[in-house]
């Protein structure tokens, strides 16, 4: 194309333009479904390799899931029979009358029935607590905070265990099981171990070197180890370490061992966002007259946790996940439940298991994806809200 | 066949085998919807210098990184040197081989000494042996004049420094034309001087330059003209003394009166 | 005149109870004095209750008769005449070889799910994203009892096991691999091995050299693998073969022959292999992105190619964001495979702190021990990457 003369030559030295060019819409090619398919799916040949293979995989694989969960799944029946492919003559899918029968019991457990209205009530004031502190725009979230560690836990506790005194009737540990339980120890292990994490990465930061010390032994001992031998050691150890009246029942040691594995990985996440404060915060909170304690409290901390939220949520997402190994040490949280209930010869099929597991996998995928939207809206928020 | 591998001794500068050093034709390009670059045309004759301004977003950046297809063009052509710059990624390597460029914000290789950075396209786009290639980066530090640093890692240096480097590093291949995209904005006043002082030595020398930058003291001293944009298009250009004397258009004069205090 | 100079002030006399370096000491020693005691205590309280149960104290164990079976051993372990020693040592074993192979798989598939999530393919981007958001988000203690009982324990029975040309049977007993027998003339191959090893190192080095006094370049890649790869294989075929295959043979009841794989090692392998790819996916992103694209672009400005910019400016720079959190992942799939015992994988944790433990009854001794060597291997870990870090830190002002 030959170079245009007049207006638009530029080969000259001076040049002044007259008519302003108007914005036009890009070529054809590129725009709408065409051109971001070009750019995107099948630039070079590999690309186009690529995406024929992926949509082979979730041509597969998509249909498969909805033929399982719906298509081909049972609705109702009473017994095996009703999922076997031997007595219906058909394709069988998920077997969902398993689950519809066995529901109370993943819920809660072997909770003596009549009593099961104090874990309804739990469940709500858990809820309750939860919306209060992480809705940004609720009223009065300091009150919510104590709401959350302090009430919540000791009328929970009251609540779930009874006190034969104002006629909640005593329900032992042994008997509670499914969702409560995992809730019961999801919740005591966030709760404990934020605090509790707090003290040990204070305590590793302090100039004391006898608190440095058991501080660092301590987070560094937990982090090492395995969950498992942890709760094996609380499981075991902790009723030897203790007077024989006073022995933990089963539920309390492994409660125990997961406050303890939880608060270690605590510290060090509230240890990074302490590190990331700069030194003339503490400075200048020292300058105006502050002591340590309040320092800490008014002025470190508030700053600390908010520059972590995204980590701290991530870690509740990891102990939410980590409350299933309290199965190996007997106790029977949602997946042991699970576990029990698909081997009843009741509902013995080849699509029970994968039911089971199903249900299970739905309810963990809602708990934890929706805990990791929140933590990456409030990256996103923390990032927008103008850093230091 | 190309005549650099044998050229022997790469200190002169790169020569330009047409007249023409760089050749802008009804540029266009879209960012998605964004008509970012409107019917750009431009000529730039080897041996002249350009300085480029505007104000931000007007797509002054974006238009010289066509020019050595870190950016894609939708419309129009490019032409550097005769060579046409297309999505032939033999042409793409070709140009890039005869067009050097400094960034705002240096990036130099962290990992790697001075010396290594500079020598690091000689040995594998050259295919120099490794002697002559870290010969031939010392003589370009000692045009930057920071040959004492040439054992160091970026992060040692100082900003200016860095940059000085960076312009060392691109003329280790003996570029034709040079590209700087906004070189001083992200360097602290005190060191903006010893980088332009770089820049104004290398024009002397008779380099091609096309200089995206808000340093008029830079553009009166060595632009043979000053190309104005706004909003994807050219509108105006002229000889320094003129365009800062009696400006034309009304967004050259408002732009003029916002950075010139 | 200077002997009028008033008398310098001296500091005011701290009372003792304000002056922070008493209050730090009393501090402390009021903790350790609590510490001490709560250890006394407890240490006292187990010992009582320890005599109660009448369960023996100390390391004596170790050399006792296990008197029971392991599914799978990697050393020289009878139930009649092996000690608990050994079953610690054979447990310990099948420990590390789960975590190794489950290392190398989950680098393996990370690195291409976490390389795919940047790639410019939007579907093969969004379908590793959700490969990883899948994963990270169930917990794997249910991945791998789906895996053991919904997968493996579901394969078809032995009359109807699945079999694979090549040599390779699976059923619900496990996994049925060809077992390699070495016959006479291997040590010509093993010899031609290295020495196309040491063939290829030297041409390294020679073309390296070469290339630094001309600047041309040899084909080096090309050349290693002829070398290393080819040479053995030819010599291979000209001795007449000397590795045969005894494979598999699924009769009715059983397979005879082969190398069995138990279901447990296969499900617990997949299961550790799946979860930890997906966090090193998240890792290997992280590290490429933080390399700026601005150093890609200095590198393609200067006319390298993508294959030497990769190789030379972004990998170099991404494998120092990647390494530390990458080891820090290997770590957690070594303490992960603890979960063997769920699905009765004979790993360290289930044999001794299962089995072991069971018959002993000396909990603090079993765990104790098991603790420890968790704590080895990752405090070892620990030291070697903090060298690590320090060598590679990027030099600065």
């Amino acid at each position: 194309m030959t170079m245009a003369e007049g207006d638009l030559a530029v080969a000259e030295v001076a040049f002044v333009r007259r008519a302003t060019i108007a914005p036009r819409p890009p070529p054809a090619e590129m725009t709408g479904a065409i051109g971001w398919l070009r750019a995107n799916l099948v630039s070079t040949p590999f690309n186009i390799a690529l995406t024929v293979l992926i949509v082979l995989l979730l041509a597969w694989a998509v249909p498969e899931i909805v033929r399982f969960l719906v298509i081909d799944a049972v609705w109702s029946g009473s017994d095996r029979d009703a999922c076997l492919w031997t007595v219906q003559h058909r394709e069988i899918g998920a077997c969902w009358p398993f689950v519809w029968e066995r529901l109370p019991y993943f819920i809660y457990g072997s909770y003596p029935i009549p009593q099961r209205w104090r874990v309804d009530v739990f469940f709500l004031m858990l809820a309750v607590g939860v919306v209060w502190l992480l809705w940004l725009k609720a009223p009065r979230r300091d009150l919510g905070a104590i709401y959350f560690f302090i009430v919540l836990p000791v009328v929970s506790y009251i609540l779930l265990t009874g006190w034969s005194a104002i006629g909640l009737e005593p329900v032992d540990t042994v008997l509670w099981g499914g969702v409560l339980v995992t809730i019961v120890v999801a919740s005591v292990g966030i709760v404990f171990s934020l605090p509790l994490g707090i003290i040990l990465a204070l305590g590793r930061r302090s100039r004391m070197p006898a608190v440095r010390t058991l501080s660092v032994i301590f987070i560094e001992f937990v982090r090492g180890v395995p969950l498992i031998t942890v709760l094996f050691m609380a499981g075991v150890m902790l009723p030897l370490f203790v007077p024989e009246q006073y022995s933990p029942d089963k539920l309390v040691r492994a409660l125990v061992g997961i406050a303890i594995f939880a608060s270690a990985y605590m510290a060090e996440v509230v240890r990074a966002g302490l590190q990331a404060i700069p030194r003339g915060q503490y400075e200048g909170a020292m300058a105006v007259g502050l002591g340590y304690a309040q320092m800490t409290r008014l002025v470190i901390l508030p700053q600390a946790l908010t520059v972590t939220i995204p980590n701290i949520v991530n870690t509740y997402i990891g102990l939410f996940k980590d409350t299933t190994l309290v199965f190996i040490v007997g106790i029977f949280d949602l997946l042991r439940t699970i576990e029990v209930a698909r081997i009843d010869p009741k509902w013995a099929t080849p699509v029970t298991s994968t039911t089971g597991y199903a249900v299970a996998a739905i309810f963990y995928l809602i708990f934890c994806y929706g805990m990791s939207r929140y933590a990456r809206a409030m990256e996103a928020r923390l990032a927008k809200g103008g850093r230091r | 066949m190309t005549a650099d591998e044998n050229s022997g001794s790469l200190l002169k500068p790169g020569r330009l085998r047409t007249e023409t050093a760089v050749e802008l034709i009804q540029l266009n390009k879209w960012y998605g919807d964004f008509h970012v670059l409107r019917d750009i045309n431009l000529k730039v004759r080897g041996g002249e210098r350009i300085v480029i301004c505007g104000p931000s977003g007007s797509g002054k950046s974006t238009m010289i990184r066509c020019i050595n297809r870190l950016e894609e063009h939708q419309g129009g052509q490019i032409l550097v040197d005769g060579v046409e710059v297309t999505a032939d990624l033999k042409k793409i390597d070709e140009v890039r081989r005869e067009v050097g460029m400094v960034f705002q914000h240096f990036n130099l290789f962290p990992h790697l000494t001075v010396l290594e950075n500079c020598a690091l396209a000689p040995i594998w786009v050259r295919k120099m042996p490794k002697k002559e290639a870290e010969e031939v980066a010392l003589h370009y530090l000692k045009r930057v004049k920071i040959p004492e640093q040439a054992n160091k890692y970026p992060g040692q240096l100082s900003g200016g420094q860095q940059q000085r480097v960076a312009i060392a590093r691109a003329l280790c291949m003996n570029p034709k034309i040079m590209l700087f995209d906004e070189p001083t904005s992200a360097l602290d006043p005190e060191m903006v001087k010893e980088v332009l002082d770089t820049m104004v030595a290398l024009a002397h020398d008779g380099m091609t330059m096309l200089v995206v930058t808000h340093e008029m003291g830079f553009a009166r001293q060595v632009a043979n003209r000053i190309v104005f944009m706004d909003e994807g298009q050219i509108v105006e250009a002229n000889v320094p003394d003129e365009f800062f004397a009696h400006p034309q258009h009304e967004r050259t004069k408002l732009f003029l009166s916002q950075i010139l205090r | 005149m200077p002997s009028d100079l008033p008398a310098q002030p001296r500091p005011a006399r701290v009372v003792f109870y304000n002056d922070p370096k008493v209050r730090s000491i009393a501090y402390q020693l009021v903790l350790c004095t609590v510490v001490a005691l709560l250890v006394y205590g407890a240490a006292r309280n187990a010992i009582d209750n320890l005599a109660r149960a009448q369960i023996a104290s100390g390391f004596g164990f170790w050399n006792q008769t296990a008197g029971f079976d392991i599914s799978q051993t990697l050393i020289e372990y009878s139930s009649r005449g092996s000690t608990y020693g050994r079953a610690f040592w054979v447990g310990l074993l099948n420990t590390l070889l789960v975590a190794g192979l489950g290392i190398v798989f989950a680098t393996i598939i990370g690195f291409i799910v976490g390389i795919s999530r940047l790639s410019t393919n939007w579907l093969l981007a969004k379908a590793a994203g959700g490969y990883v958001e899948i994963i990270r988000n169930l917990p794997l203690l249910l991945q791998l009892l789906f895996w053991y009982n919904a997968v493996l324990k579901a394969m078809p029975d032995i009359r109807e096991s699945i079999v694979i040309p090549g040599g390779l049977i699976l059923n619900n007993r496990g996994f049925f691999l060809p077992l390699p027998i070495l016959k006479g003339g291997l040590g010509f191959v093993e010899l031609s091995l290295l020495g196309g090893v040491v063939a290829a190192v030297a041409f390294y080095v020679w073309a390296r050299k070469r290339q630094e006094r001309t600047g041309q370049r040899a084909p080096v890649l090309v050349v290693t693998l002829l070398l290393v790869i080819g040479l053995p294989l030819a010599v291979f075929a000209l001795v007449g073969r000397p590795i045969g295959f005894e494979f598999p043979q699924a009769g009715r009841f059983n397979v005879a022959g082969g190398i069995e794989v138990l279901p447990e090692f296969v499900a617990l392998l997949f299961g550790l292999s799946i979860y930890t790819a997906a966090f090193i996916a998240e890792v290997v992103r992280a590290g490429i992105l933080a390399v700026s694209r601005g150093q890609s672009e200095a590198a393609y400005s200067l006319g390298l190619k993508p294959g030497p910019t990769l190789r030379m400016i972004v990998v170099p720079q991404a494998m120092r964001v990647i390494i530390p959190p990458l080891t820090s992942q290997y770590l957690n799939l070594t303490k992960n495979s603890s979960l063997a015992v769920a699905i009765g994988y004979p790993d360290l944790v289930q044999v001794f702190t299962g089995t072991v433990l069971n018959q002993t009854g000396q909990a603090v001794e079993v765990v104790a021990i098991t603790m420890l060597v968790y704590l080895v291997i990752s405090l070892t870990t620990s030291l070697i990457m903090n060298i690590y870090n320090r060598r590679m830190a990027l030099v600065e002002r």
